[in-house]
């Protein structure tokens, strides 16, 4: 094709620009994924989305995992959270998912809402519904819960309603979510 | 939050609520200068409970804040308590005025996932359906889009239309709305022999229809002057903010994912993408009435390459369960029933990703399995969000029945927006 330049290979660009920012990167059916250190995210995407030859101009998603598992720990996962950012290269018909570990007892990440402004909302129902904040957000207001609702949803210790079984292993767990009437 | 008594109640709440605004309308809106005012939950032309916090200036729209979450159902938390084959059936839920599309977003991450196969008859049933949801859910965005603006005879034409297509849901899956129809590894059911005439008949009905509501809208002065200048969406503005589909395509930017990475045997189909020009209410207006037509030509062409006899779903037994009639003879064929009915099937501890085109825009899946039957998370990104968060720069400086106009013309399902 004239006019376009030749691809990139992500990885080895990020790579060779910000030698610090990629931690990891895994290849599942077809799909990269790059590891970015926490710090470096808003430069990774400011990279990625102006470089000649990757040019991720659209921001499909931003999503956010926990990784607690059910009897404590995440595993061989080195933080309790991810976040996954889904970029989309509309030049070269091609994806890239971002991956940024935030540890559990400080789970702040930089917005890029400089970047892509329409990560407004989806970062907004992250901080929402999984309780990681984004230093520097524009509008930190609760999207989908009321403005006055205790704890994140989406968070793997939240219950699912209120009808978890109880049993003697769980049962201080389960009452502390309880909304009992408060003094 | 100070507490309130029966007198000072309404006091204390304002001023809880004014603070939390600072930075997000202007200053003006402190002094009075402006007027904030409530637009929703409950107005009709909202499209379902979207409230949108109003900074008004006279008429004019100073500022805009759009405040969502009133259909919020947890669907996405409630997949990770359920089987991968369970979760298809929430999924409807969500976008319910497509909910073929939801089904097939979540069925081809899981078939990613799995990596599970899905025969080539299966595919064409799968894009037939998908093609009726697109004309099924363009239907309701007309009628209702019209009746906002004041055109009231376009609604009810519409829904006649669309009463034809909820038949063949019902034919095809035994539901009309909630179709649950797409499952991983094809679909449901083979169709019924009473389908496909079915089918052809509309196809025949229903092209001179969309000339009716042509005749009745595109030259209409009146509806010129509602929609055309209104809620302009530059194409860098569009990108910028996550628009999709026919929102960014009324923009004139030329992506469809059903072209540009196809899904489903989408590339061996024949059909136009059409593109606006200047962005505004009546470009994308005129984008789907043509996105209805090309769907008219691709389920065409659908029906006439679906082989009569073949598989409709796959045959990877620890996947998907096995024909009924099978039961009766092959112990093999129980035994997967059991599990696959119960237990369910594993999915490995690894994350996919997977967008396709709805008729609202991309919809995208991000499925994180845990080794085990059921998902760690779920996350679909949804148009209908990405829109309404858009919806601020689109509605700059324009006046409030403008609004109306241009909640109409990008096209929102609340419970898409909320999950």
């Amino acid at each position: 094709m004239t006019g376009i330049p030749q691809a990139l290979d992500p990885a080895a660009a990020v790579r060779a620009a910000l030698p610090e920012a990629v931690q990891d990167v895994i290849e599942f059916r077809g799909e990269t994924t790059l590891v970015i250190a926490r710090p470096h995210i808003v430069a990774a995407c400011r990279f990625l989305r102006d470089t000649r030859g990757l040019v991720y101009n659209y921001l499909s998603d931003i999503s956010a995992v926990d990784y607690l598992e059910p009897y404590g720990g995440w595993g061989d996962r080195p933080e309790r959270f991810a976040l996954a950012y889904h970029l989309l290269s509309m030049l070269y018909f091609r994806r890239l998912r971002l991956k940024v570990y935030v540890p559990e007892d400080d789970p702040v990440v930089d917005t890029v809402t400089p970047v892509w402004p329409g990560a407004n909302w989806l970062e907004r129902e992250i901080a929402d519904m999984m309780g990681i904040r984004f230093a520097g957000h524009p509008d930190p207001r609760r999207l989908m819960m009321p403005e006055d609702w205790n704890g994140h949803p989406h968070r793997r210790d939240y219950p699912l309603g209120y009808e978890t079984i109880m049993f003697s292993f769980n049962v201080d767990e389960i009452m502390k979510h309880k909304p009992f009437a408060k003094e | 939050m100070a507490i309130a008594t029966a007198k000072n109640e309404q006091v204390a709440r304002w001023e809880g609520n004014i603070e939390e605004l600072r930075g997000l309308v202007s200053e003006r809106a402190f002094t009075g200068e402006t007027m904030l005012l409530n637009m929703g939950p409950h107005h009709p032309s909202t499209h379902g409970v979207l409230r949108v916090l109003l900074e008004l200036d006279g008429e004019q729209i100073v500022s805009c804040l759009p405040d969502v979450g009133y259909l919020h159902t947890g669907i996405e938390k409630n997949m990770e308590h359920k089987t991968y084959e369970k979760c298809v059936t929430l999924t409807d839920r969500m976008d319910y005025l497509a909910p073929m599309s939801n089904n097939m977003a979540f069925c081809l991450a899981v078939e990613k996932l799995v990596d599970l196969d899905v025969p080539e008859r299966a595919q064409i049933i799968r894009v037939i359906g998908l093609e009726l949801t697109r004309i099924n859910s363009h239907l309701v965005w007309l009628g209702t889009h019209a009746l906002d603006l004041g055109a009231m005879s376009v609604f009810l034409y519409c829904f006649r239309e669309r009463e034809y297509i909820l038949e063949m849901f019902e034919i095809l899956s035994g539901q009309r709305m909630m179709t649950s129809y797409i499952r991983p590894g094809g679909v449901w059911r083979d169709i019924p022999p009473e389908f496909m005439p079915k089918l052809q008949q509309f196809l025949e009905y229903f092209p001179p229809r969309i000339d009716d509501y042509e005749k009745l809208l595109t030259n209409n002065p009146l509806w010129i002057d509602r929609t055309q200048g209104i809620g302009i969406i530059e194409p860098e503005t569009a990108l910028a903010w996550g628009v999709s589909g026919p929102s960014l395509r009324g923009s004139g930017i030329n992506w469809d994912l059903r072209k540009a990475m196809p899904y489903s045997g989408y590339e061996q189909y024949d059909f136009d993408v059409p593109v606006g020009e200047h962005g505004d209410v009546y470009d994308r207006f005129l984008v789907r009435i043509r996105e209805m037509r090309e769907s008219v030509k691709i389920l065409r062409q659908a029906a006439a390459r679906l082989p009569a006899k073949g598989p409709f779903r796959s045959n990877n037994r620890k996947f998907v369960p096995p024909p009924r009639s099978e039961l009766g003879q092959s112990m093999e064929a129980v035994i997967h029933h059991f599990k696959l009915w119960t237990e369910g099937f594993s999915a490995p501890d690894q994350e996919v990703f997977v967008a396709i085109e709805s008729p609202r825009g991309e919809v995208s899946v991000y499925l994180h399995g845990t080794g085990g039957n059921r998902p760690r998370r779920v996350h679909y990104k949804t148009p209908s969000f990405m829109h309404i968060g858009a919806l601020p720069v689109m509605t700059q400086g324009h006046l409030i029945a403008d609004l109306v106009a241009i909640i109409g013309s990008i096209d929102i399902v609340l419970g898409d927006c909320d999950r």
